[in-house]
C-alpha cells in the first residue's frame, strides 16, 4: 500500500496497520484483502458486487472493518454489503470510505448497507467519510443505511463527514421492533461549493422502542446543507430528533424535521437550531487568550466532536 | 497596576460612564458596588477590551492597552467571569479549563480547580458545556475556569447571581484562595454585603461615577449607612437605596 492509501485508511478507520479481528479492504472496486474469525464470515455477494457479514449468535468484544478507498477518477463504485448480526452478540463495525481524487474526472461510491440484527443483538457501527486529492474531478459520496431492528436489539450509528466531499446524500431507513433501541449521531462538515443531503426514515413500529437522532452540522463558504427527518410512531414508543447547524461565509442550511405520531401513545420531539457562532461565545473565549481564530476554530472542532 | 484615567462611555445618547478615574495596585482584592445601572458592568466589559471606551486611557502595568484586542489583554493577564455564562454545545468543561490555563494544566489541577467550587471532577470533566447544566453549575464553572487561568487582574461580574446557597457560602473562600494563591490583584463587582466584607478596598459607583473609593474599613460603614434596612417583616416600606437614615 502506498502512503495515500495508507493516510485514507487512517483517516476512515483510524487504520495504521493490520486491523485486529474481522476485516474487509476494498480499494477501487476490488476487495484487497480480508480475515475472518471464528465467529465472523465475510463472504462475497455472487448476484451483485459486495459482501455479507455474518456474525455469529452471542459473539462478544469482537469488531469487523470494511473500509472502502477509491483512488481513481472516472469510478463509480456500487457496492452492498449485508449484515446479519446474530442474536444477543454485541460488536463494534467500522465502515467509511476515503477517496484520493487527482483527476478530473468524477471518483463516486455508493454503498449500500443493509443491517439485520436479530433479538437482544447489539452494534456500535461507525461510519467515516472522506475526500482529498488536488484534482478537479468531482468527490461523490451516497451512501445508505437499512437497519432492521429485531425485538429488543440495538444499535448506535455514528456517521461523520470530515471534509472534501463534493456531494453526497445519505439515506438512513430504520424499522424496528419492540423494544429495540436505535442512537444515530451524525456529524457533517462542508466547505468551498459541497452539498450534504440528509434523509432519515425511521418506523417505529414495536411497543417500548426508541429513537435519538443528533445531527451537528457545518456549512461554511457557499455550501448548502439539507435535513430531513421523518419518525413515525406507530405504537408506544419514544422518538428523539435534534438538528444542530453552524453556517459562516454563505454557508446555507435547510432543516426540514418531520414526526408523526400514529398512536396516542407515541411520544416524539424535534428540536432544530441554525444560526452562526454566537458573538458571546467568541468573546468568551478570546477572554481566555485566544484570536477570533482560534476561538472560531476550538468552537467548530468541538461542535463536531 | 490598573489605571483608569477619565474613562467616558456613552450609548443611545446616554452617559453611561462619566470621567471615571479608578487605581488598582497589586494584590489588592477590590469590590465595585452601587446601584442597578449605575455603570459597573460596564466598566468591567471596558477593562477586559469588551466594550471600548469613547475617550480616557486604560494603563495596566504600565502600558497602555486602550487599544488593544481583548485576545491581547487575556494574554497580559486579564481574566473575565462573565454574569451569565455562555454555554458551548460540544467543549466540555475539561476543553474550557484546558484553554483557561493555556493548554498546560495537569489532569489533577484541573480536578483541584473544580474541587474548590465543589463540583466533583469525575462527574463534570467531560461534560458538555450546554444546557444540560443549571445556572449554578454554570457560574462555578465559570470561576473554576478564572481559577485556572491565573491572571494578574481577574474581574467577576456579580460572581453571586443565579448562585444557588451552597455556592454562595463557598464563593467567599474561594475568591480567597484565589486571592492567596495567585497574588493577582481581583475586582469583584458585586451587591453582596459579604462580599464587601471580605475587600481590601471599595469602590461606590453611582450615576457613572466613582463617588467613593478607599479601604473597607473607610467605606463600608459609609454605604451601608446610605442604605436604609428593609423592614419587610415589620410591614414597614422603606427599602429605597440612598436615603439618610
Amino acid at each position: 500500500m502506498d502512503k495515500i492509501e495508507k493516510n485514507l485508511l487512517k483517516e476512515i478507520a483510524d487504520i495504521e496497520k493490520t486491523p485486529m479481528g474481522a476485516y474487509n479492504i476494498r480499494e477501487n472496486g476490488k476487495g484487497i484483502a480480508r480475515n475472518t474469525t471464528a465467529n465472523i464470515d465475510i463472504v462475497t455477494k455472487t448476484d451483485k458486487p459486495g459482501i455479507d457479514i455474518i456474525i455469529k449468535p452471542n459473539t462478544k468484544n469482537e469488531s469487523v472493518h470494511i473500509p472502502v478507498i477509491l483512488t481513481q477518477g472516472g469510478l463509480n463504485d456500487l457496492v452492498y454489503n449485508d449484515f446479519y448480526i446474530g442474536e444477543n452478540a454485541d460488536v463494534v463495525i467500522v465502515a467509511g470510505c476515503g477517496i484520493h481524487n487527482s483527476t478530473c474526472d468524477t471518483a463516486e461510491h455508493d454503498g449500500i448497507h443493509t443491517f439485520h440484527l436479530a433479538k437482544g443483538a447489539k452494534i456500535k457501527y461507525i461510519e467515516k467519510h472522506y475526500g482529498e486529492g488536488e484534482g478537479t474531478g468531482d468527490r461523490i459520496l451516497n451512501p445508505q443505511t437499512i437497519i432492521n431492528l429485531e425485538e429488543n436489539a440495538t444499535m448506535e450509528m455514528e456517521s461523520v463527514q470530515i471534509k472534501g466531499v463534493t456531494s453526497t446524500v445519505r439515506e438512513t431507513f430504520a424499522n424496528m421492533k419492540k423494544g429495540s433501541s436505535l442512537v444515530i449521531s451524525e456529524r457533517i462538515m462542508t466547505t468551498g461549493k459541497q452539498t450534504a443531503k440528509t434523509i432519515f426514515d425511521v418506523n417505529l413500529d414495536g411497543e417500548d422502542s426508541s429513537v435519538h437522532v443528533a445531527s451537528r452540522s457545518v456549512a461554511e463558504d457557499d455550501s448548502v446543507q439539507e435535513f430531513i427527518s421523518n419518525v413515525k410512531g406507530n405504537t408506544k414508543c419514544f422518538g428523539h430528533v435534534e438538528c444542530d447547524a453552524i453556517i459562516m461565509g454563505n454557508g446555507r442550511v435547510i432543516s426540514d424535521p418531520k414526526i408523526e405520531a400514529n398512536d396516542v401513545e407515541a411520544s416524539l420531539i424535534h428540536e432544530a437550531a441554525i444560526g452562526k457562532i454566537a458573538g458571546e461565545q467568541l468573546i468568551k473565549l478570546m477572554t481566555l487568550g485566544l484570536t477570533e481564530k482560534e476561538a472560531e476554530e476550538q468552537i467548530i472542532n468541538g461542535f463536531l466532536k | 497596576m490598573l489605571e483608569l484615567q477619565d474613562i467616558c462611555f456613552s450609548r443611545d445618547n446616554k452617559h453611561i460612564l462619566k470621567n471615571v478615574n479608578l487605581r488598582i495596585d497589586n494584590d489588592k482584592m477590590v469590590v465595585i458596588t452601587g446601584p442597578n445601572g449605575s455603570g459597573k458592568s460596564t466598566l468591567a466589559k471596558i477593562i477586559m477590551g469588551i466594550e471600548n471606551p469613547d475617550s480616557g486611557k486604560i494603563i495596566f502595568n504600565g502600558k497602555d492597552i486602550t487599544n488593544l484586542s481583548i485576545t491581547e489583554r487575556a494574554k497580559m493577564g486579564i481574566g473575565f467571569a462573565f454574569q451569565q455564562p455562555v454555554r458551548f454545545k460540544g467543549l466540555t468543561v475539561k476543553d474550557l479549563i484546558e484553554i483557561s490555563a493555556g493548554n498546560s494544566i495537569k489532569v489533577c489541577d484541573a480536578c483541584d480547580v473544580l474541587a474548590d467550587v465543589g463540583l466533583c471532577a469525575q462527574e463534570y470533566l467531560n461534560r458538555e458545556v450546554n444546557s444540560g447544566l443549571s445556572g449554578g453549575e454554570l457560574k462555578r464553572i465559570e470561576i473554576a475556569m478564572l481559577a485556572a487561568k491565573k491572571s494578574k487582574l481577574t474581574i467577576f461580574d456579580e460572581p453571586e447571581a443565579g448562585i444557588d446557597l451552597w455556592s454562595f457560602n463557598n464563593l467567599i473562600s474561594v475568591f480567597e484562595k484565589m486571592h492567596d494563591d495567585i497574588k493577582g490583584s481581583i475586582i469583584i463587582i458585586s451587591h453582596q454585603e459579604r462580599i464587601l466584607n471580605i475587600a481590601d478596598e471599595l469602590v461606590l459607583i453611582k450615576n457613572g461615577k466613582v463617588e467613593k473609593h478607599g479601604s473597607r474599613e473607610e467605606v463600608l460603614p459609609e454605604i451601608m449607612g446610605k442604605v436604609k434596612p428593609c423592614h419587610k417583616l415589620t410591614g414597614k416600606q422603606d427599602c429605597n437605596e440612598g436615603g439618610a437614615e
